[in-house]
């Protein structure tokens, strides 16, 4: 099966190559080329302003204060970098923001899962309004939904005094930061999911029904496999809005060192203490955390993409 | 295994989609489904086959109500328009879904997956992935899988709707034989006359979520139960008239109209191909003018303007040789008998729509 493959596609590259080949050559046809080519475009100061503007902004609010971040984080070396992330407070914010997001990524994906399959599988009222609450932490400000689960879940909130009895702190505690993280990120997954599934329909799964297999099975061998790239893109950029949330764990964590800190919040403190290096140095490794996102998100991209082409590819050459 | 279908309705967000329709077919039949789209063909096939839950009425595979059972535990092989195929398995998984689905032995799947592969002659193509698949293949894959749990009934949901006419008509032909090998009752569902007529043994008509007339391609065709089946299958002269003493009057021409009201409407239909046309005039016949000739290989195809009767426009179709013979040319005017009318009181509302088709 290679073989025939093989042989062909240096011919198609031949073939790709010739025609760009002779025109080069011919004087002729290059300047009517460029001629048509200027008749459907803007002109070329138009699209290098543009194109100038996007730099420029991507350079000021972006490529600038990243610069920023690296360069005050190693200001002092790569020993006082290391000393700043080794420090214990450090440690167990790291800590803290790796459990935190552990929590709350496997629950969000679910949940997203879960929402995702409810709204595109199922006919029923009120699913328009389901899908806009998805959107709600979207919407509403961070700090708003922190202040929410201390009325909640705090001293005097609505549920507090029960806590109390039982002996189980929310707010202030590793619970309540875990509660502020799922809520201001649990659109995301399911925000990835329902355009996605949207678009694949349900013939596939109506097909596996009517084979006799049951919804485990179906979850299982069909949907899953199927969404599984657009799943791990939304647990991705949920990940990472869980690691980098500032303002609703800012107000539910009580800024304890050492136990509800989490690296955001460390950047704060350590910043207000004038440790200028130390708080950079935190930072960066959120700032890898960014790169690492963008690598991870880009890559799925590429995959999902010359995934594309290869059905492209191979649909045209079975026609053949 | 037979299929009945009793009073079945069923509405979506209100609007009516099946309105008390009733429907057997018989052990071993292959049946067609046919309508213009939004017609309630689909929702049939897909409430005989689980998929969709009717308002009320029953279904009855092998005269056995299965109203309470789900889709799953109906054993039935459906086959859906866009394939439907698990794009992440290769063509053998996917054949062998339903037999993995239920934890049969790894010797009895591979040898069923052989037979069926074999079946759709596609033999060599168990490892590939669907996207490395044609239209047509795919389609076959399809098939394959639905008949891997030897289901006795066989849904098809506008199987070939999305392949091009080439790869169709071999399809078409392919699945006949097909059925006439396994002979499992199949329903299948299209907007395409040619393909229902080609494949099926009986023909049901739907419009507007009701069956207008079962019966064989033949049947349906020559003596059609209601002005739609009329329109549907085919082009159609009307004429519109005037009921008077059971017969109904157009221009001059008298036609009979059992059981219709006297001052009542009455439409009169003609086939292109039931109407001659004659260089002389004879008792009967309507004088018209030649407008235009449309060759369409085998025959010609004549559009005429009547004289009298506000100038109304007819087609007419006939051989290429008897137009060659006639020597007709645009302008001229001539004079055509009709062959066979068929005659239908006009329902109100449904002359507009008559009219405004332009047939």
């Amino acid at each position: 099966m290679t073989g025939p493959l093989e042989s062909a596609l240096p011919a198609g590259h031949r073939g790709a190559r010739a025609p760009a080949a002779a025109s080069a050559r011919s004087p002729v046809t290059a300047p009517s080329r460029s001629r048509l080519r200027r008749a459907i475009e803007d002109p070329p100061v138009v699209r290098w302003a543009l194109a100038a503007l996007a730099v420029l902004f991507l350079a000021a609010f972006v490529l600038v204060p990243a610069a920023v971040v690296v360069v005050e984080a190693l200001r002092g070396g790569l020993a006082l970098w290391w000393k700043a992330l080794a420090d214990p407070d450090a440690l167990a914010a790291i800590r803290l923001t790796l459990l935190v997001a552990a929590i709350s990524v496997p629950l969000n994906a679910l949940f997203g899962l879960a929402a995702a399959w409810s709204i595109t599988r199922f006919r029923y009222r009120g699913k328009d309004a389901l899908v806009s609450l998805i959107d709600l932490p979207f919407g509403v400000s961070p700090v708003i939904s922190g202040m929410v689960i201390v009325l909640l879940f705090g001293a005097h909130g609505w549920f507090g005094s029960w806590l109390a009895e039982r002996g189980l702190r929310v707010v202030f505690a590793v619970p309540g930061i875990a509660i502020a993280t799922l809520f201001v990120t649990f659109p995301f997954v399911a925000r990835e999911l329902i355009p996605f599934m949207q678009a694949q329909g349900t013939e596939e799964e109506e097909a596996a029904l009517v084979m006799g297999a049951s919804g485990w099975q179906i979850l299982r061998r069909v949907t899953l496999p199927n969404v599984k790239w657009s799943l791990f893109y939304g647990v991705i950029l949920c990940n990472a809005r869980a690691m980098g949330e500032f303002g609703a764990v800012s107000v539910v964590s009580g800024h304890i060192r050492g136990a509800t800190n989490t690296i955001p919040l460390h950047v704060e403190i350590l910043y207000s203490e004038y440790a200028f290096q130390a708080a950079f140095a935190v930072a960066s490794l959120l700032f890898v955390l960014a790169l690492v996102t963008l690598v991870a998100k880009k890559g799925l991209e590429l995959r999902q993409a010359s995934a594309r082409r290869e059905t492209i590819r191979q649909s045209t050459r079975s026609d053949l | 295994m037979s299929i009945e279908v009793r009073a079945l309705s069923k509405a979506f967000d209100g609007h009516p989609v099946l309105r008390d329709v009733t429907l057997n077919v018989p052990e071993g039949e292959l049946v067609a489904l046919l309508g213009p789209s939004g017609c309630g063909k689909t929702t049939l096939l897909r409430i005989i086959a689980g998929l969709e839950v009717p308002d009320a009425g029953e279904v009855c595979h092998a005269g056995e109500e299965v109203s309470a059972r789900t889709a799953r535990e109906r054993n039935v092989g459906v086959v859906f328009q866009h394939y439907a195929l698990f794009r992440h398995m290769t063509v053998a998984d996917n054949v062998a879904f339903a037999l993995r689905v239920r934890r049969r032995p790894q010797a009895e799947m591979a040898a069923r997956v052989g037979e069926l592969l074999g079946l759709v002659q596609l033999q060599d193509f168990g490892l590939r992935f669907p996207h490395q698949l044609s239209g047509g293949q795919r389609q076959r894959v399809a098939l394959a899988r639905a008949l891997a749990n030897s289901p006795r009934i066989l849904l098809l949901d506008e199987p070939f709707g999305a392949l091009d006419a080439r790869v169709r008509q071999e399809l078409r032909r392919w699945l006949r034989r097909l059925h006439d090998e396994l002979h499992v009752t199949s329903v299948f569902v299209t907007h395409d006359q040619e393909e229902a007529f080609e494949v099926s043994d009986r023909v049901v008509l739907m419009n507007a979520g009701r069956i207008e007339q079962v019966g064989t391609p033949a049947q349906v065709f020559e003596e059609p139960a209601s002005p739609f089946v009329m329109r549907f299958l085919g082009a159609v002269n009307v004429f519109h008239g005037r009921v008077e003493g059971g017969r109904a009057r157009v221009h001059d021409l008298e036609f009979a109209v059992p059981g219709a009201a006297d001052r009542s409407r009455a439409n009169v239909y003609v086939r292109p191909h039931e109407i001659e046309i004659h260089r002389s005039a004879a008792p009967g016949s309507l004088s018209a003018k030649v407008e235009r000739l449309v060759p369409l290989g085998a025959a010609i195809r004549v559009e005429l303007s009547l004289r009298g009767l506000g100038g109304g426009a007819v087609e007419a179709e006939i051989d290429l040789h008897k137009g060659e013979a006639l020597k007709l040319v645009p302008g001229e005017v001539v004079h055509l008998s009709l062959r066979r009318v068929r005659v239908f009181p006009a329902r109100e509302g449904e002359q507009d729509s008559l009219t405004a088709s332009g047939l």
